[in-house]
């Protein structure tokens, strides 16, 4: 359980870091909090030769609004999300997601921009992000670009990110006048989930579905929108009978995946009940 | 190639040649010979390596030696004041809150960080407060007991 060896390098500047990356790009991984990098070289799965430890850069480390926006460092941690006064009332969905997230040990060092470009599959942060349709900065050698989270999670531990870009910034859209609900099916506390489901509506006085954004991680391979289940309910009356009908459509397209804690069956009866459920608790908010 | 750590350590500052790859766990034990933080797992989740770095909860083995360079560390050695126990640690012996005594440093330091931060927290929010460690004894009950005792004893200021 020793790690492998690697020359570390502990950055001053976003700059200096974009640079250690390039000229290291085929030997080198990013460090952040380590909550995931550090089980990963422990086991040697990852046994990088280089180690780019950003986690002393101050400019990456914020949470702050930006307009109708809310812009999250990378830097900043789960627990840094889940306790922001901003975010609680902003786009709760992703403290709501963030305070789910492992332990508090692994929420304090754990960081938002890490976890994302990790990609785990069973991670509970990207539901909340696609549902939320939050843009992910990537900056890298040739200057900064912005991808939609539709277009950031490939596959598994995999994202579109290129190898000499480093991810500096999430930014999410207020949701004011929504409401939502992160749930997550676990083994145990502090467990990854087998199935999780960020969900953000909003509704008519009348109870009609006027939005609603749903994102699933666990399910497939990679995080996903339900895109089905979001077009069955919108401009609907959300009753129990059109929440139960569409929340059948959550696995629509997506092959579950089979490993020790459920079957590819099991998971999406788990999917269809926490889209129902994430449903029925954002309304009842 | 060795680095160069300064690290605060219960109070005292240790500078030390570290091979970047040495886990503050084995730092905190084998560097500079503080054995009251416990190995178990060594893969991040059991928390019997619990310490705190600049007042925050952490596992020592998720961590690099040279991510703690600079900071504060507090291990289970640097609660007590002397021979005066710390609360924490008194209402862990009168409600026997250890069976082993394995996980016992890390239920502490987690225990502590938990009242610095919530000084009255529901059952509920202890459990989830303490998910992190495991008891392999399964001595959850008195560790909570404790854990209430403890409550509102500890200086969160």
């Amino acid at each position: 359980m020793i790690p492998g060896a690697f020359d570390y390098h502990a950055p001053a500047s976003l700059e200096e870091a974009l640079s250690l990356l390039s000229a290291n790009v085929d030997d080198a991984k990013v460090l952040a909090g380590g909550q995931s990098l550090l089980p990963l070289m422990k086991l040697r799965l990852a046994k990088p030769e280089v180690i780019i430890d950003i986690g002393g850069l101050a400019e990456l480390n914020y949470i702050r609004e930006d307009g109708d926006h809310i812009a999250i460092g990378a830097l900043a941690t789960y627990t840094d999300l889940a306790e922001s006064e901003l975010i609680l009332d902003r786009c709760p969905l992703l403290a709501q997601a963030a305070v789910v997230v492992g332990d508090v040990q692994v929420r304090n060092r754990g960081t938002v921009g890490g976890g994302l470009a990790h990609a785990d599959p069973a991670e509970d942060l990207p539901a909340a992000v696609l549902a939320l349709d939050a843009e992910i900065k990537a900056a890298g050698p040739d200057g900064e670009r912005w991808i939609p989270a539709s277009e950031f999670f490939i596959t598994m531990l995999t994202t579109s990110l290129m190898p000499e870009e480093l991810l500096t910034e999430i930014r999410v859209p207020a949701r004011d006048g929504y409401k939502s609900s992160y749930q997550k099916a676990s083994r145990q506390a502090a467990g990854f989930a087998i199935v999780g489901v960020a969900t953000c509506l909003k509704e008519s006085a009348d109870g009609t579905c006027e939005d609603i954004a749903i994102g699933v991680t666990g399910v497939g391979d990679v995080a996903y929108r339900a895109e089905q289940v979001e077009a069955a309910l919108r401009g609907r009356k959300l009753d129990d009978s059109a929440i139960a009908g569409a929340a059948a459509l959550v696995t629509g397209g997506v092959d579950p995946i089979e490993d020790v804690n459920a079957t590819p069956t099991y998971r999406a009866h788990l999917a269809r009940v926490y889209v129902e459920r994430t449903i029925q608790a954002a309304r009842a908010e | 190639m060795k680095q160069t750590v300064r690290v605060t350590v219960n109070g005292r500052l240790y500078e030390e040649e570290v091979e970047p790859r040495q886990l503050l766990s084995y730092f905190l034990r084998e560097t500079i010979g503080l054995t009251g933080t416990h190995i178990g797992c060594i893969i991040g989740e059991c928390g019997a390596c619990t310490v705190q770095v600049n007042g925050t909860l952490v596992k020592s083995c998720l961590m690099f030696a040279v991510q703690a360079n600079g900071k504060e560390v507090t291990t289970i050695e640097g609660l007590a004041e002397g021979d005066a126990l710390h609360p924490v640690q008194e209402a862990f012996i009168n409600n026997y809150g250890f069976q082993c005594g394995y996980c016992t440093p890390g239920m502490i330091m987690a225990a502590d960080s938990l009242l610095k931060k919530n000084p009255n927290p529901s059952e509920e929010e202890i459990r989830e407060g303490l998910a992190g460690n495991l008891c392999m004894c399964t001595g959850y009950v008195q560790i909570v007991a404790a854990v209430k005792e403890a409550a509102g004893q500890v200086d969160n200021g």
